[in-house]
């Protein structure tokens, strides 16, 4: 076993090693004498048509369905489209695919009214993109790691957890006791399964961003990622709500009869409510996800900026300090992978809580 | 802007992957990892519970033990109180019974040796009044065998009763 000082050792030097892979793929994108960190930390949160490791790029499969080319085109390599030049019709512009036309640029079919500014015709684009890929790598993780935890529930039936069973076995009863108990109460058993679920993939695809040298996959911190799961908690909410939780919002009990008729002041306020819960629970969780990918990616930049403005030495001496800072981050954005995706539970549970909560009928 | 716009692509991919890994986690683990905790849950606290039982019972049991120990002392106790008192009974019984037979027998003995006493006396008695007669008797007829001897005693006893 390694010492707690090695592992720091390792850390500092995975830590650097990537940042350098980052960095270097920011410079040939940008060019060798301009650095410009808002574009690279853009870039590296965006989703992405390769995965980038140090200077591998790999390249992924392109799926689109175009309805002028008779429905489903690919998959094919990213590869094709990287350099910029058209392929099968297509061209890709900042990650973007778009129909090509015959020169070479990209197809307009018309301008915006006020901007003038040309509306490009494109197709939908449903590629294998680093953000799927990283949500591919969390699910088949998830289904490794509790098809075997089941197993050994399986082959050691009443008997002391081992391994990956007891790894995370308490996850899983804190989930179900601090999250999912207290916050829907008897009818808790029904949701476990989703909850359960929604907690290892958040947390699991945090922890997956959060891994240098494997690309920097940005799953959660993605809104489409955010948005999926946001809706699966309003879907679940809205189809399971029962008498109380719909009157509750069409008809709110206990205020005065004139905020309901003949303006439905409390319906519109109950009904914003009711979609801004989602709304919320999505841009939470990517905001917090986003937020903390840029901020190391910041420190990483200080030392390329530090570099184009006083040299080798500038960029070394601002890069001890940006290191630590960014250890610094790294050990935040850990807390912040489990706490969001405590959050996310906690809230999706709350708001099951309250779409099957059986009222006591006095207000 | 982009950064805030989704990607129709990922968000067909995300939901096809979660509700996959939902479904398949649902009926492949959740099921079997949220059966075994509650049943190894209920196991631990049932068996909390009889531990907890048979706890009560062993100092129910202690305390029975206890009481049976005591009330065994008690009768002992009072089994050789019983028996100590019974021996005091039967001495002191014995002594009065021995003292009254003695007192008796004394008695007894006092009277017949009164008896036998008062039969010696009267024995003797009636002896010597015999012996006496005959010592009369002889001395008379030794007496008597002398005329003069007998004219001087009537004449003696004569003088006697004329004088009184």
């Amino acid at each position: 076993m390694s010492t707690p000082k090695a592992r720091f050792l390792a850390l500092l030097l995975v830590l650097m090693t990537s940042f350098g892979a980052i960095a270097s793929g920011g410079e040939e994108k940008h060019g060798e004498e301009t650095f410009v960190p808002g574009d690279v930390i853009i870039h590296h949160v965006l989703d992405n048509h390769e995965i980038h490791i140090g200077n591998f790029h790999i390249p992924l499969p392109i799926i689109l369905w175009d309805s002028k080319n008779g429905g489903l085109v690919g998959p094919f390599s990213s590869h094709h489209l990287a350099g910029g030049e058209a392929h099968n019709g297509y061209i890709m512009d900042h990650e973007k695919i778009y129909h090509a036309d015959e020169a070479g640029g990209k197809l307009v079919v018309g301008h915006e009214e006020e901007t003038n500014e040309p509306i490009y015709s494109k197709p939908l684009d449903f590629s294998i993109t680093k953000a799927v890929a990283g949500v591919f790598l969390t699910s088949i993780l998830l289904l490794i790691i509790f098809i075997a935890a089941a197993k050994g529930y399986a082959k050691r039936e009443g008997q002391a957890p081992k391994g990956i069973q007891s790894a995370m076995e308490p996850l899983i009863v804190f989930v179900r006791d601090e999250i999912a108990k207290p916050s829907i109460g008897k009818k808790y058993e029904k949701f476990l399964p989703y909850l359960l679920t929604v907690f290892f993939f958040i947390w699991i695809a945090n922890l997956l961003g959060l891994i240098p040298f494997i690309g920097g996959f940005n799953v959660t911190g993605n809104i489409a990622v955010a948005l999926v799961l946001a809706l699966m908690t309003f879907v679940l909410t809205a189809a399971n709500g029962n008498k109380d939780y719909w009157m509750h919002i069409l008809w709110t009990p206990g205020v005065p009869w004139w905020l309901k008729v003949p303006i439905p002041l409390m319906f519109i306020i109950e009904f914003i409510g009711f979609l801004s819960k989602p709304i919320v629970l999505m841009l939470r969780l990517f905001a917090n996800i986003t937020a903390g990918h840029i901020i190391i990616l910041a420190f990483v930049s200080l030392i390329f900026i530090f570099d184009n403005l006083y040299g080798a030495a500038g960029g070394y001496g601002v890069s001890i300090v940006s290191v630590i800072f960014s250890i610094f981050m790294f050990c935040i954005e850990l807390l912040v992978a489990f706490l969001q995706a405590y959050v996310f539970t906690l809230l999706s549970a709350l708001y099951l809580g309250s779409a099957v909560e059986e009222h006591a009928h006095e207000h | 802007m982009e950064l805030l716009t989704p990607n129709i692509g990922l968000v067909f991919w995300m939901s096809l992957a979660f509700l996959t890994v939902l479904f398949v986690l649902r009926k492949f683990a959740w099921s079997g990892i949220l059966k075994a905790l509650k049943e190894r849950e209920d196991f631990i606290e049932r068996s909390l519970k009889s531990a907890e039982e048979a706890k009560a019972q062993m100092s129910s049991l202690k305390a029975e033990n206890e009481n049976l120990l005591a009330e065994a002392r008690a009768e002992r106790e009072t089994i050789l109180k019983e028996a100590k008192e019974m021996k005091e009974k039967i001495l002191s019984d014995a002594k009065t019974v021995a003292s009254e037979e003695g007192n008796r027998l004394i008695a007894a003995a006092r009277g017949e040796i009164e008896k036998e006493k008062n039969q010696a006396l009267s024995d003797i008695k009636k002896q010597v009044g015999e012996i006496s007669l005959e010592i009369a008797e002889k001395v008379i007829r030794k007496e008597l065998s002398d005329t003069n001897a007998q004219e001087a005693l009537v004449a003696e006893h004569l003088s006697k009763a004329q004088s009184n």
